[in-house]
């Protein structure tokens, strides 16, 4: 009796599971297919290559891609060293420590603080101290500071993963140190830091926040010539065209059209970080 | 940990083999520039802090600290007295949070327990990805399906003109909240040992009986740790509550109400405020206020995670 009773609830229960991951499954092609499905029709060769015209009621979103674009890869250029060197810092030359408490204090805290007080911080520190402007390198910089957290940990949990033995052999043939972590560590785990590193830079692509007051601009008639000019943004093209353009309604093809590039380009960075791990781990395991 | 094992080797090393001078200077250097790399997190997060309360320091002087935090009326633009009080934007932050965490924590934990303990390796092979991809799909695009899709439902339901309110706001934060606590549960109850499981399946309980009885209940903490920082995350989310709950500046009184959080108010206010103002300076304060709630949370997340007892 108890026990059809137990089998009985076992299903409810692992139904009531299933369910939940199922909803989870759900929200996600709920959202893609309303974006694509509204997004499509928008989309043209026009609409990537061209410039908005009309008071941004027609023509396409390329100063958009293209800041966005250029803004990521200053993100790139000043959060993979820093995220790379604190993690080979911490993995490789540091002790357990309260010094190194703290820096792993500090590294999750800074990720979870709020985008926006990163727009703050940048505003403060970029644009006024240090007289850099409003401008896509400010911008680019506060990126940086944020996606920082995210490089470090996924850079030392590819350090991680080269065995210990790596080292002890290019020690014990009297290299030093760093020629030990130079020649024999990094090459190894390049390809695993390179995974975490497209994931931080596909958040720093479609974040808002931290752009909204250090460069981004409402409508450019020119692009970026210089890392002291201000530039457009996918993400936040989205948010005016959804909220602050004069007329939402006549525009909203052309959201759902800078929806659908956001998402997509988002997307296959994603993809490309995860198909990256999966062959990563794959050979891991011959 | 590794590191340890590896300096004790090379110390072994170094004093064995005498390195020439020069070669142990440039060792030595590019220690130190590793040294300072990782130095430069804890300066950035003292900075942040330390930036935030010398901006707030102008907005301090001219408003009183007991206005600031108990003040309900926020209202800086005003002809007659502008009023600086962040009590209602705390108050909304709060109530789409919570709001938020009453739908994500049991969808994610049932996710998390489900991913975990019953699904085939092949099913959870799939299902950790695409959880991935739900944290990858940026809060401005999110924003933008509470405007254009969960609006108008919630309109439709509770007979509404429109659907910008608290309710589509906790619905959004609920949905960007899932991956950090699915994920982060998933660590936990992964970390369970499997004598506990053993244990609990050759006492005759079934496996149902297991998972709600004995795994869930030792991965307490970190269950607990996760929603926190899901919490954290949908404290700071900016966009997504900027562009669907409405921005109505006053003291919300129900979820139908249209709510401006602390985090929406700053990236409103900022853009339009006069430059070295009080309201630009108080703008810093509430970031500050922002800041230390997160930080607070986080912390406490970090100090139960650590806490939990090591099996």
């Amino acid at each position: 009796m108890t026990n059809r009773r137990n089998n009985i609830t076992e299903k409810i229960g692992f139904g009531i599971l299933t369910l939940c991951l199922i909803v989870v499954v759900l929200i996600i092609v709920v959202i893609f297919t309303n974006i694509i499905i509204n997004g499509h029709s928008a989309i043209s060769w026009d609409f990537i290559t061209k410039a908005p015209t009309d008071g941004m009621t027609k023509g396409g979103i390329m100063p958009a891609i293209i800041g966005t674009f250029f803004v990521t890869v200053i993100t790139a250029i000043f959060s993979i060293p820093l995220g790379m060197g604190c993690a080979i810092y911490l993995n490789e030359y540091a002790t357990q420590n309260m010094f190194t408490r703290l820096i792993r204090i500090s590294i999750r805290n800074l990720a979870g603080v709020p985008s926006i007080v990163y727009g703050l911080f940048g505003v403060m520190l970029f644009v006024e101290f240090m007289h850099l402007g409003t401008c896509i390198l400010a911008s680019g910089l506060t990126l940086s500071l944020m996606t920082l957290p995210m490089m470090i940990t996924a850079s030392e949990e590819a350090l991680k993963n080269i065995p210990m033995s790596f080292r002890e052999g290019s020690l014990a043939l009297g290299a030093t140190k760093w020629q030990a972590i130079r020649t024999n560590v990094l090459p190894y785990a390049i390809p695993g830091m390179l995974t975490g590193t497209i994931l931080g830079l596909s958040r720093a692509a479609g974040e808002t926040a931290p752009i909204l007051f250090t460069g981004v601009a409402f409508y450019l008639p020119y692009l970026p010539k210089g890392l002291f000019d201000q530039f457009m943004a996918l993400p936040y093209h989205l948010y005016i065209m959804a909220t602050q353009h004069h007329d939402i309604t006549l525009v909203r093809p052309l959201a759902y059209g800078t929806a659908m590039v956001l998402i997509v380009l988002v997307f296959m960075m994603n993809l490309g970080a995860i198909i990256l791990r999966y062959r990563l781990r794959k050979n891991r395991k011959e | 940990m590794g590191s340890g094992n590896c300096n004790d080797s090379e110390n072994k090393l170094s004093t064995r083999n005498k390195l020439s001078l020069s070669k142990k200077v440039k060792e030595a250097s590019i220690h130190g520039c590793f040294l300072f790399n990782g130095l430069l997190v804890i300066l950035i997060l003292i900075g942040i802090f330390a930036l935030l309360v010398w901006a707030s320091i102008p907005a301090f002087k001219e408003i009183s600290i007991k206005e600031f935090l108990f003040s309900f009326n926020w209202n800086p633009t005003s002809y007659v007295k502008p009023s600086y009080g962040i009590l209602s934007m705390l108050v909304s932050t709060l109530m789409v949070t919570i709001g938020a965490m009453i739908f994500a924590v049991p969808i994610s934990i049932g996710t998390a327990a489900f991913i975990s303990d019953i699904a085939s390796s092949r099913v959870r092979e799939i299902a950790k990805p695409v959880v991935e991809i739900l944290a990858s799909i940026p809060s401005v695009v999110i924003g933008f399906i509470g405007i254009t899709l969960v609006g108008p439902y919630i309109a439709k339901i509770f007979n509404l003109p429109d659907g910008l309110n608290a309710i589509n706001g906790s619905i959004l934060l609920g949905v960007m909240a899932l991956p950090t606590i699915i994920s982060l549960t998933e660590d936990a109850l992964k970390g369970v040992p499997k004598s506990y499981t053993e244990a609990s399946l050759a006492l005759g309980a079934t496996k149902w009986q297991t998972i709600i009885r004995v795994r869930i209940p030792a991965a307490a903490s970190g269950i607990i740790a996760a929603v926190m920082l899901g919490m954290g995350r949908a404290i700071g989310e900016t966009m997504t509550v900027l562009m669907a709950t409405g921005c109505a500046n006053a003291m919300p009184t129900s979820f139908t109400d249209s709510v401006r959080t602390m985090t929406s108010a700053i990236a409103i206010e900022l853009g339009e405020v006069a430059y070295g103002s009080t309201h630009y300076y108080a703008l810093f304060a509430v970031g500050l206020a922002l800041f230390l709630i997160t930080f607070a949370v986080n912390l406490t997340a970090d100090i139960i995670f650590n806490r939990r007892p090591k099996l």
